[in-house]
């Protein structure tokens, strides 16, 4: 059959099961747009390309599957990039399609040319530019292999245009021809052995569940591991919600901002078993002092990430799934740790979450939270951006369901939220999803706002204001002798319910927390996206923190939840609350 | 410690500069770096000279493991092996008696003048690195007017490496 390149593509995305597509057209790219409305596959129409890549990396975590952006030449290519990295950071599968100007003006520094694959180099797992429209369905192949195998990850493909409007004969390989792409699955049963014989010995063990035992679905393999050795489970930040939260083995969340009690547990053990997670500075604290008393097994299907930040002593190379399935019936009579748990509770007893009264002068985060977890029953898809409302949601919601949690764990990109919401609401139209963002975060990507609209997507919102980038500001307070540099925001900030208006979407405003509950009821009976804006105390600090460059074991442990002599006014670009929240636009 | 690491990969116009960029973004130090074809089609063959601890090198295996063109990756610098390098090197030699001194020098180190002009002469040397700093220590007296060096290249003594290396390849990709 003989085809141009658009045809090509389009009929390789559908071979592929691709049903979603996130981008916007431009120059180069219109061949392909002219092509593609002739299929069945959704397009979301983004308001800026790193947007698309976000909703991609946000379909795809959730949908557990490859997620499809794609831009023009140039700006569109590069505005592409913090998307792609972020995906590449979080091991999150998406293909990038870009299409080049035409063969003959590459490298002439065409009007809107980039030398795009060059620069997605160190930014995808693997990346091509395709010189001719014989080799693209290949290609298409390989991509979509490349990013759903092993550890998934971003693939990039840059076409010039010619090579869209060329013809080939096409017929979709069946298969890849990849002798360099070998991962591997199966965790050697030596080492696997190994790792028994230290699990059933072990008096202080702790298993940390990183993100690998979501991508790898393997949570109930985790589960029935966990309930037979009788091991506590923490999560990394990515890794929250592999575990349920309500289960008598779950241990919090360590690291900069996790729980003391949980840092305190992995400072102490006497065995860490990491399954899929990558001993991330953020989480491990000071890498030469992490777990000092304890041996270490480390699964994972990327050898690279073994060894490379703490020693292991048990390397287990495989699919965390396949693993566990093969360690946890290698694995006899265990020691009892009724002694270890009892320490563990005594710690936990000691240092408890931050508790907010419900009559506090001011709003706080986790007030927010927790209202927003009362309103949804623990049960909504949670979409956190970055900055102390991540901590906060990372903190104060209870997950359950693998994949209830995502947020932008490596790269930490300002602005994920409300683009990878879209994606996940996308990929599960049937769940509530809520992304949560900071006022700073918001203004990054909030031009997306109209995808709610156009695109139909049902998000909820909640923008917590504080009128600060409030996490750098924390640092300037804590580290930099409370030297305010450039964090704040309260002067420009947009009134966010006017905002939402003006794309038509309903906008309510909380200011205390008596509000809470009817703000976030209203935002919820509305059947489309909603948007509630919360404008909390302005100086609130997150804790627990492990300071960066310190031990686990220097976990600094809640402060009171706030002196009640608090001074600082709320951000002044609220106007005053409606006595009862009532929709701005209905 | 310095590690001479041969990896083979499928060639390509975008390898060489994944595998540099990986270099550079992780901050790995090279000393040497060649690349050449092989006497497969489409295979390359890249010797580097990399200079770091054990736990490095092997940070270095595991991520040139992840090009996806990188076939195998061997450490030979346990192994007996054959290295060479190439260099050129114009002498400055403005008297007979200067070009005699030079010529019977670089006979010791089996040397070959490739090249004579009046007032310098340029001599081709092959062999392992220590050979060719030790004739260029020697010749630096007389006044290097240029010099050129390919980097190491290596191989296994006996079975071919990829063979005899490749138990060896797979136990380091399992991590040891």
């Amino acid at each position: 059959m003989r085809l141009n390149g658009s045809q090509i593509l389009s009929k390789a995305l559908h071979e592929e099961g691709v049903e979603v597509i996130f981008g916007i057209p431009g120059g180069t790219i219109m061949p392909l747009y002219d092509e593609m409305h002739k299929h069945p596959m959704r397009h979301l129409l983004v308001r800026h390309e790193q947007a698309a890549a976000h909703m991609a990396d946000g379909y795809a975590r959730v949908k557990r599957d490859v997620g499809v952006c794609m831009g023009t030449s140039g700006p569109g290519a590069t505005n592409l990039v913090t998307g792609i990295l972020n995906a590449h950071m979080d091991s999150s599968p998406i293909v990038a399609i870009t299409v080049n100007v035409p063969s003959a003006m590459i490298g002439t520094d065409a009007f809107q040319e980039a030398d795009i694959s060059g620069i997605t180099i160190p930014v995808t797992k693997q990346n091509y530019f395709v010189r001719h429209t014989r080799d693209l369905a290949r290609i298409v192949k390989e991509a979509f292999y490349i990013a759903r195998h092993g550890r998934p990850g971003p693939v990039h493909i840059d076409i010039p245009k010619d090579v869209l409007l060329n013809e080939a004969d096409f017929v979709y390989p069946t298969a890849v021809d990849l002798p360099g792409f070998q991962p591997t699955f199966e965790g050697s049963l030596v080492q696997i052995r190994k790792a028994a014989r230290l699990i059933e010995r072990a008096r202080r063990p702790v298993i940390i569940a990183g993100q690998g035992v979501l991508i790898s679905q393997a949570s109930a393999e985790l589960l029935a591991f966990a309930e037979k050795t009788d091991i506590p489970v923490v999560n990394t930040l990515l890794g929250l919600s592999s575990f349920p939260q309500s289960h008598r083995l779950y241990n919090g969340w360590p690291g900069m901002h996790g729980y003391v009690y949980s840092s305190y547990s992995v400072d102490q053990a006497d065995l860490v078993i990491g399954i899929g997670n990558r001993f991330d500075d953020r989480f491990c604290g000071k890498f030469s002092a992490f777990a000092p008393k304890a041996k270490i097994v480390h699964i994972d299907i990327d050898p690279a990430e073994i060894g490379k930040n703490v020693r292991v002593d048990v390397p287990i190379v495989g699919d965390v799934k396949r693993v566990l399935n093969k360690l946890t019936p290698e694995i006899g009579e265990c020691e009892s740790h009724d002694e270890w748990f009892e320490q563990i509770a005594e710690w936990k007893r000691e240092f408890p979450l931050k508790q907010y009264p419900d009559d506090t002068p001011h709003l706080f985060t986790p007030q927010v939270i927790n209202a927003i977890t009362k309103a949804t029953d623990g049960k909504a898809y949670i979409v956190a951006d970055v900055g102390q409302h991540q901590m906060f949601a990372a903190q104060y919601y209870p997950f359950e369901e693998p994949g209830q949690f995502q947020t932008s764990g490596g790269l930490g990109t300002m602005g994920y939220s409300l683009p990878a919401a879209i994606g996940v609401q996308v990929a599960r139209p049937d769940k509530e999803v809520w992304a949560i963002a900071g006022d700073g975060c918001f203004q990054m990507n909030l031009q997306e706002l109209a995808v709610l609209i156009q695109d139909r997507v049902p998000v909820k919102i909640a923008v917590v204001n504080n009128g600060y980038l409030g996490m750098v500001r924390q640092w300037q307070q804590l580290f930099w002798e409370g030297n305010y540099q450039h964090v704040d925001l309260a002067t420009g900030t947009p009134d966010f319910v006017k905002l939402a208006e003006a794309y038509a979407i309903p906008g309510w405003r909380v200011t205390k927390p008596s509000e809470l509950n009817a703000a976030i009821a209203a935002a919820r009976a509305h059947p489309g996206p909603a948007l509630v804006e919360f404008c909390v105390y302005r100086e609130e600090n997150v804790f627990p923190m492990v300071p960066s460059g310190a031990a686990l074991s220097e976990v600094i442990p809640d402060t009171p939840y706030v002196p009640a002599a608090i001074a600082t006014p709320i951000p002044a670009a609220a106007p005053a609350a409606p006595a009862a929240p009532a929709p701005v636009h209905a | 410690m310095k590690h001479t690491l041969v990896a083979t990969m499928a060639d390509g116009p975008a390898v060489l500069n994944r595998v540099v960029s990986l270099f550079r973004q992780r901050g790995f130090a090279i000393d040497s770096l060649t690349i050449g074809k092989t006497h497969e089609q489409h295979v390359m063959r890249l010797t580097m000279v990399v200079d770091g601890s054990k736990t490095a090198v092997e940070q270095v295996i595991k991520q040139l493991y992840k090009v996806i063109e990188v076939r195998k990756v061997s450490d030979l610098t346990e192994d007996q092996t054959v290295e060479r390098e190439l260099a050129l090197v114009k002498v400055t030699s403005k008297s007979t008696t200067l070009r005699t001194e030079i010529l019977q020098m670089v006979d010791v180190y089996r040397g070959r003048v490739v090249d004579i002009s009046t007032n310098s002469l340029t001599v081709e040397v092959t062999g392992p690195t220590d050979k060719i700093d030790s004739m260029i220590s020697m010749l630096r007296p007389y006044g290097i007017k240029e010099m050129v060096r390919t980097g190491l290249v290596a191989m296994a003594r006996g079975v071919m490496a990829g063979q005899e290396k490749g138990r060896e390849a797979l136990r380091l990709r399992e991590v040891s």
